[in-house]
């Protein structure tokens, strides 16, 4: 009986320590997961930059594009990057602030709510290209803007609307409801308390949010080349009515050509690029570290 | 004196009572703005897929096996671009979905909160890279190395854009698996540990079937992101449409089909402009029934355990 026993033992414990190593590989796998994961996004910025710091120079700024690797520029990509990225925010921000905080705030609990509700859940999840073609029918076509800044610019704010509305709605959602209780005891309209409270407090991650959307539209590059963004522009735009190209489309046009040099000139506009939207994003930790209030 | 205080009592919160109801009638425009903007996809994409189909028979469409619109002899059938846009996507999901798993896994079950702070944003970044990057690293960077090892492989192929698709989902799979693994209650966990069972066999066998359905979720959103995935296969997939299932030869999507046209100088009325609204459609139809399933299947699951 006892030899039994301890047979069984023997064999439990010889069984727990393989269990056991079992679960510690395991883990070392999982572990390396991760690892290779990171490791394949610094191969990817070691390879762009060893392509591209060469090619870094002021002409890449000063000059328009060439058919000469020694003469191309970025210039009319960067400013054209510049103009749609005002003319984005000018209308996504109000816009987006807006509805998410009607969302949170104001919204009767119905269905009309419900059904706005689940069409950005929905339209988070469109494919970019799509809103290329919507933009590309509806604005350069049917509004006859043509292949313009604004129009590029429209598109742009309608992909990065669903971004700005949730994260909003998350930010204004993180503001205690004593909050807004006190300042409804005070006699504040509903208004008056998301102007004047709720906004003020919840600034900083909203903001947040509005950068995470603007390095996602600084970076997209398949709606605007749909609604016939061009790849080859040599002058610098005035306006929001002139054709245009931007920083990603230069980037894959270069990629395109079959000259080692365009490849190059094309690693170092993404190491510019990569540049803007590591401040970028350096900027919104800090505004979430520095400025949000915790509760 | 006590009227005219109370009448500008009463003018001011007239003011205050407008101001609010031009606020709330205006952000709820801007809300309604969403709806608008599914309903001006739905109707740019079904009006011009409709003319479309009036030059096109929809059993072309679907069941011919050439895709040469912008040939001479025009053949229209969708299904070697929808080939393509699978076989990348099927690519992708075998790096992002055993990878993203068990990034998953570990960040939820084993790593310590110090490390999952420091890993998480870490991987993140993977995802924040622009895709036209993705492109570059795939086509100057994968290919080379995958010519080397397989010579037969083409200057563009399918398996160059899977694998730097795949690690550009990742993170997604990760992130939203792991949401659904932490969302598992302590108590199962406990009462797996309560049993005998080692750590790696609670994570396994007690965490994982409890949190399938929003690891299913994860998927879903996955292939759903990898099917939409332009820039990518645009520069590295090539634009060769075909039926094949080797990856290493050169494919054409969907997505990168619709890429190409918009390139060339296509004329309005032309039947290439009306092609690529007809592969939209069809693309577009895809992801939402992909991203209906999801969120049903996310639904069931948090019913179960919040």
């Amino acid at each position: 009986m006892s030899t039994l026993t301890a047979l069984r033992d023997v064999t439990f414990e010889r069984n727990l320590s393989l269990r056991k190593l079992k679960g510690k590989l395991f883990e070392i796998i999982a572990f390396f997961a991760i690892l290779l994961g990171i490791a394949m996004l610094l191969t990817l910025l070691i390879d762009v930059f060893l392509d591209g710091l060469p090619w870094i120079s002021t002409k890449l700024i000063t000059e328009f594009p060439s058919r000469f690797p020694d003469k191309a520029g970025l210039r009319s990509a960067l400013q054209g990057s510049v103009w749609l990225m005002v003319l984005t925010a000018v209308m996504a921000i109000p816009i987006g602030v807006g509805a998410g905080i009607y969302l949170e705030e104001f919204a009767p609990q119905n269905r009309i709510t419900r059904f706005i509700e689940i069409n950005v859940a929905n339209l988070a999840g469109v494919p970019s290209i799509i809103y290329g073609l919507l933009g590309l029918g509806l604005f350069v076509r049917q509004l006859g803007l043509g292949r313009t800044l604004i129009a590029g610019a429209m598109t742009m704010a309608l992909l990065v609307l669903p971004i700005i509305i949730v994260t909003t709605r998350e930010a204004i959602r993180a503001v205690p409801q004593s909050i807004r209780q006190a300042a409804l005891a005070l006699g504040a309209t509903d208004w008056e308390v998301s102007r004047d409270h709720v906004l003020v407090y919840s600034a900083p991650a909203i903001m947040t949010g509005i950068i995470l959307a603007m390095s996602r539209a600084i970076g997209e590059t398949a709606p605007l080349i749909t609604i016939g963004a061009l790849t080859y522009i040599a002058f610098d735009p005035k306006g929001p009515f002139d054709i245009f190209t931007v920083l990603p489309i230069q980037i894959f046009n270069w990629v395109s050509l079959p000259n080692p040099d365009f490849h190059g000139l094309a690693a170092a506009g993404i190491i510019i690029l990569l540049a803007v939207l590591l401040s970028m994003n350096a900027l919104a930790i800090w505004l979430r570290n520095r400025l949000q209030i915790r509760w | 004196m006590t009227t005219t205080i109370q009448s500008l009592k009463s003018q001011n919160h007239l003011k205050r009572d407008r101001e609010k109801k031009i606020v709330r009638a205006l952000t709820f425009v801007f809300a309604l703005l969403s709806v608008g903007t599914t309903a001006g996809i739905i109707y740019e994409l079904l009006n011009e897929t409709i003319l479309f189909f009036r030059e096109v028979s929809i059993i072309e469409f679907f069941t011919d096996t050439r895709w040469t619109p912008l040939f001479a002899s025009k053949r229209f059938g969708v299904l070697p671009l929808v080939n393509g846009t699978l076989l990348v996507a099927a690519g992708a999901m075998l790096v992002a979905v055993p990878l993203g798993l068990l990034a998953a896994i570990f960040l939820s079950e084993y790593a310590s909160e110090r490390l999952r702070r420091i890993l998480k944003p870490i991987l993140e970044i993977l995802a924040g890279i622009p895709t036209v990057v993705y492109g570059y690293f795939a086509l100057l960077f994968i290919t080379p190395i995958l010519r080397d090892l397989f010579p037969e492989t083409q200057i563009f192929n399918a398996a160059s854009a899977s694998i730097a698709m795949g690690f550009m989902i990742l993170p997604l799979m990760a992130s939203v698996s792991e949401d659904a693994l932490s969302a598992v209650p302590r108590s199962l966990r406990e009462a797996a540990y309560a049993m005998g069972a080692t750590k790696f066999e609670t994570a396994t066998q007690v965490v994982l079937p409890a949190a399938l359905s929003g690891v299913a979720a994860a998927f879903i959103l996955a292939v759903s992101r990898a099917i939409g995935e332009t820039m990518i296969v645009a520069i590295a997939a090539g634009q060769q449409p075909k039926l094949t299932l080797n990856p290493l030869q050169s494919v054409e999507t969907m997505t990168a089909y619709i890429v190409q046209v918009s390139l060339g100088d296509t004329p309005h009325q032309s039947i290439a402009y009306k092609t690529i609204f007809a592969v939209g459609m069809l693309l577009f139809v895809m992801t939402l029934v992909m991203n209906i399933i999801s969120y049903f299947v996310t639904k069931r699951f948090r019913e179960k355990y919040e």
